[in-house]
């Protein structure tokens, strides 16, 4: 579609798909519009009062015409909804992933973290042509992460987890806008999405120099805030254990269950009384107030790791 | 079929002069004229800070304006534009002024609620220039939390207060126009021969009786969160941000419907008249708004595909979307079809109402492009969508509101306004509005968000137009102010009926006198009786006009 | 005794009735509106922290908010009684009924006091002291956060009544209603029972809660 002018860059596997979708349903609409304006004009034209013209012709209703019109516009919107709906299932429903990225917003910066622990702000490196899947949150008010060239958006929200995914289909750098008002700095909380090809991101990734993994730094920190006091292998409280929990079905106290997701183990994190493990007492201490959302982050990543097996890439 | 005297010894502005014969009024047709003093000021108000913000955005950099004014600058604007303009634009003057009339009443049904609707209206007002002159607020029309309850410097709890306040209003306002339909209508006046101005201010105070409150409540228990620290969508406690963002969109997708629902109503009026025909599908016509304004209180959620919602929740949200563009299309189909076969004058009224047809499909087309979820991932929070609700509130509502003004000038004010200004203005208003917000549409694809007081500069040459647009709008929407009220002293005196059309309120003299009608009018017809080919016409009390 | 001619706008006196009754219908259903908000904001976090809004209700003052339920009730009734009474120009009647509706909301005022100063000393009052009882966790301050903005914003509601019915209660004193004329006392009427229903329904959602039966 670039051949187009006024057309924003398309470099992601979204980008095809929506151009598509948007170049149809902006033919329609000029095409409707000028048929609007141009059955106006030609009335207005014909019927003008000064033309001698027939007039008897103009009927004050017919229920035809006005049943025709109204079902065809309901089937020709319903059409337009049904091919929108299935882009869009395709689009959101994630594939596998084949890197998963942290990303932290705040008042006015992204920081991000790449799963062998490398950090950037407002930056991101991406291979091409691989699945990223983003697990994003925000620090204080509600942010919008955009990257307009591969038509891809999602908000941010403080105190839960969202996640989105995008496969880039062509190198080079990206915009990355925040597009959710977030105060005085929103206009400036921008930065670049780099995408390279593999050979070249896997040196960008050893050039940050030696990373422990995200989730090894998960692991000290919990140790470090106390978390395997309980539920490490050698503990006396009774608390459940955490290998292999993430993506697994939860049999919940009362009776419910519940996947755990990322939003799960935040959840059971900050506040771990809203949901109770059936069989265990609610005696987890709360952790809110006392984790940052990066260390959080970290933590989270650590309890995904013990889901795979061992000797299994980050 | 009494005739009417071409001009009567006192009519409702004649009658009495003190300044306590206004301001303690509870005739509808002088509180309608209050109302109108006091939404055009806000109209200027929300103007000029229009005004600055495209003058800021000409440049890249940002510049003009620190990036804090900016920010209240667009939020102001939001808000006024909103609440203090748009939302009782045409049914708190037109509405207020015609309804009776055009049912064959002698006012509404609570005449001191009307008048004490107007009081509040500008206590709201007098809470918004507070807050305004004391700095302003930032949150963005939207408030949205956490940002408005934890984090904005700005007058975030007067602005609530203000527009807790204007919904008082605009409930008062919608109870009065509800109960009179009901009960008010003249012997003869059944609801299927109301006009669709009637119907239209009827669907429009149904949606704002049932939304407005939500919006009070929202706003009150967002204000409670920022005034104590504590509350219900502070994530700290478990609350969810996106709580807010629910209740706010159930009161203000529906407040869109109220911005646009009375406009259909006023086109629907001058289209028929001006074509000297029989609107197209009567039953249709108000079929359709009745069904907007049901529909239009299934769809918020179109403002939050992006915020975390379900994929399936955001599927459900977006065929109701589609459905409720449905009865709009027919709408349209409706005044075109009516054109058919025509007698067509082009009076100032029935240009505006030509552009309202052309501008709002537009907006409503592009409608379409949003509520289709894979697109409006990438344009939500854009450019495009600033220009697809302007397209449809300034180049429909406010369109259709000069429409109206022009169309009953002569029945409110008794004199004619000179034809030459008004057609101008409006060729300038289409002229002017297309330049500004038609660029805006391709700022949004390629990636511009809202609420930037910066920008890349690629996008400046879209900036530039749109900026000279808006200075185009501005010399056109000033332009009325100056003829209108030429007219008031030097327009020739208009008849009864100067523009020969079908509704009771045109069966009063011009200006009407205190109550309406002497006696009670009693109706035999349904509305827009107009004989095409012999430019005859039949009133609702069935006196014929030649 | 007041003349009974029906204002400028209506034709008979029973236009302006009728009329007068659909605007207190239609205004109860903006309120259903606005107090819609706060129930479900509230169902939707009960569905969400279940446990802890057990643990929370348990801790309200059930004696007293079903002591309100039937002084709410019975003012009900004592309001249905003088309409009835002011229908039959039995002044005095009408009058003290009114008192006494009046009284009956004065006295679910009280209790209602003295229930947030027995909130306040258990220290479940939001940002007043404040202290999470073992096992609770943010959510039951949410709780608490809605058992007073709802009960607080009805109270607000039930004061504005006793208002209105004082003031039919000096108007009936005085002769103001007949059979022919009592729209003001209707009208009055149904927003008291609307106040009324709106309570048994903040009952019902708040104070069984934690209690074995839900």
């Amino acid at each position: 579609m670039e051949w187009l002018p006024f057309w924003p860059k398309d470099a992601a596997v979204s980008g095809h798909v929506v151009d598509t979708l948007y170049i149809f349903e902006l033919a329609l609409t000029t095409l409707i519009l000028i048929s609007v304006y141009g059955l106006m004009l030609v009335f207005c034209i014909r019927y003008w009062r000064g033309r001698k013209v027939d007039r008897t012709k103009g009927a004050a209703k017919s229920w035809v015409w006005e049943i025709g019109w109204t079902s065809a516009t309901l089937v020709a919107f319903l059409a337009l909804f049904v091919w929108g709906a299935k882009a869009f299932i395709f689009l959101y429903q994630p594939p596998p992933a084949d890197i998963e990225i942290f990303v932290v917003a705040k008042q006015w910066m992204w920081k991000t973290q790449h799963p062998g622990g490398q950090r950037e702000i407002d930056e991101l490196h991406v291979p091409i042509g691989k699945s990223v899947r983003l697990v994003l949150t925000s620090e204080d008010v509600i942010h919008s992460f955009y990257i307009p060239a591969f038509r891809v958006k999602h908000d941010v929200v403080p105190g839960q987890y969202e996640t989105f995914w995008f496969k880039a289909t062509k190198t080079g750098e990206f915009r990355l806008q925040c597009a959710e008002f977030c105060g005085t700095q929103h206009a400036h909380m921008g930065g670049r999405i780099v995408v390279m090809p593999a050979a070249a991101y896997a040196r960008w990734l050893t050039d940050q120099g030696a990373h422990e993994s995200l989730a090894r730094q998960g692991e000290a920190l919990f140790r470090k805030y106390g978390c395997s006091g309980c539920h490490g292998t050698n503990s006396a409280v009774h608390a459940p254990s955490l290998a292999g929990v993430y993506g697994s079905v939860v049999q919940l106290d009362g009776g419910g269950t519940a996947r755990a997701d990322e939003r799960y183990i935040r959840d059971s994190i900050l506040l771990p009384r809203s949901q109770i493990v059936a069989g265990y007492a609610p005696i987890m201490p709360s952790f809110a107030g006392q984790i940052g959302e990066d260390d959080l982050v970290a933590i989270v990543a650590y309890i995904q790791s013990l889901s795979r097996p061992p000797g299994a890439s980050p | 079929m009494t005739s009417i005297a071409a001009e009567l010894p006192s009519n409702y502005l004649t009658r009495e002069h003190t300044v306590r014969s206004w301001l303690l009024t509870t005739d509808h047709k002088r509180i309608a004229l209050l109302f109108f003093a006091s939404i055009t000021f806000f109209f200027f108000v929300g103007g000029f800070a229009a005004t600055l913000i495209r003058l800021h955005l000409v440049n890249p950099a940002g510049t003009l304006l620190q990036p804090d004014m900016y920010n209240r600058m667009f939020t102001m604007h939001g808000i006024v534009m909103v609440w203090f303009f748009l939302i009782p634009s045409i049914p708190a003057t037109l509405g207020n002024f015609l309804l009776p009339l055009m049912i064959g009443a002698h006012d509404l049904a609570f005449p001191r609620l009307n008048l004490a609707s107007w009081y509040v209206f500008n206590i709201s007002g007098a809470l918004a220039i507070y807050f305004l002159l004391a700095g302003g607020v930032d949150t963005g029309w939207t408030f949205y939390t956490p940002f408005s309850t934890m984090y904005s410097n700005g007058h975030v709890m007067a602005a609530a207060a203000a527009v807790f306040v204007n919904g008082f209003s605009t409930i008062m306002t919608a109870l009065n126009f509800v109960v009179t339909t009901h009960r008010l209508r003249a012997p003869g006046m059944t609801f299927m021969r109301l006009p669709l101005f009637v119907w239209a201010i009827y669907a429009t105070s149904l949606v704002m009786l049932l939304a407005t409150p939500v919006l009070a409540m929202t706003l009150a228990l967002m204000a409670i969160e920022r005034g104590l620290h504590v509350g219900i969508f502070d994530p700290a406690l478990g609350g969810d941000p996106l709580l807010f963002q629910h209740l706010f969109w159930f009161y203000s997708h529906p407040a869109v419907y109220i911005m646009i629902l009375p406009a259909f109503g006023v086109i629907s009026e001058v289209i028929t008249c001006f074509a000297r025909k029989r609107i197209f599908g009567y039953e249709g016509m108000v079929w359709a708004m009745m069904a907007i304004a049901i529909i239009g209180f299934l769809v918020w959620g179109h403002h939050m595909f992006v915020a975390g919602i379900s994929i399936y929740a955001a599927i459900l949200y977006s065929v109701m979307t589609f459905i409720v563009a449905v009865p709009s299309a027919i709408k349209v189909f409706n005044w075109i079809a009516t054109l058919h076969g025509g007698s067509i004058r082009f009076d100032a009224p029935m240009l505006y109402a030509l552009g309202f047809i052309g501008l709002f499909t537009t907006g409503g087309l592009t409608g379409l492009i949003i509520a289709t979820v894979a697109i409006d991932v990438h344009v939500t929070d854009t450019y495009f969508i600033v220009a697809h609700f302007h397209y449809i509130m300034v180049g429909g509502a406010v369109t259709a509101y000069f429409a109206g003004l022009h169309y009953w000038w002569p029945k409110i004010t008794g004199r004619l306004y000179p034809e030459i200004w008004a057609r101008g203005a409006a060729l300038l208003i289409f002229v002017g509005f297309n330049l500004t917000f038609f660029p805006q549409f391709i700022l949004g694809y390629l990636g511009m968000p809202r609420r930037y007081y910066a920008y890349p500069p690629e996008f400046q040459v879209w900036h530039v137009l749109s900026s000279a647009g808006a200075s185009i709008l501005a010399v056109a929407y000033v332009l009325p102010l100056f003829y209108l009220a030429w007219s008031l002293v030097y327009g020739a005196k208009a008849g009864p009926n100067p523009w020969r059309a079908t509704g009771l309120e045109w069966r009063s003299a011009s200006p009407p006198p205190a109550h309406n009608f002497s006696g009670t009018p009693f109706v035999t017809t349904g509305p827009y009786r107009y004989n095409t080919t012999d430019d005859g016409y039949v009133s609702q009390d069935g006196s014929a006009g030649a | 005794m007041r003349s009974l001619k029906p204002q400028m706008q209506f034709a008979t006196l029973a236009q302006q009735t009728e009329t007068a009754q659909l605007g207190m219908w239609v205004f109860i259903a903006t309120e259903v509106m606005f107090f819609g908000v706060l129930f479900f904001a509230y169902t939707v976090y009960r569905a969400s922290y279940p446990e802890q809004f057990r643990l929370a209700g348990h801790d309200t003052q059930l004696l007293l908010g079903s002591i309100n339920v039937a002084i709410l009730l019975t003012s009900s009734l004592t309001m249905v009684l003088a309409i009835n009474a002011a229908r039959e120009q039995r002044d005095r009647m009408a009058a003290g009924l009114l008192l006494a509706t009046a009284a009956l909301g004065l006295a679910f005022i009280g209790i209602k006091g003295y229930e947030y100063l027995l909130d306040y000393q258990a220290q479940s009052v939001p940002r007043l002291d404040y202290v999470f009882k073992p096992g609770q966790g943010g959510p039951t301050e949410l709780f608490w956060m809605f058992y007073f903005i709802a009960t607080g914003v009805h109270a607000i509601h039930l004061s504005i009544g006793i208002v209105l019915v004082l003031i039919m209660a000096w108007r009936a004193r005085r002769g103001a209603f007949s059979r022919a004329y009592h729209a003001p006392l209707e009208v009055v009427g149904l927003y008291w029972s609307f106040v009324d229903i709106v309570w048994v329904f903040l009952f019902a959602a708040i104070y069984p809660l934690g209690r074995g039966g839900t």
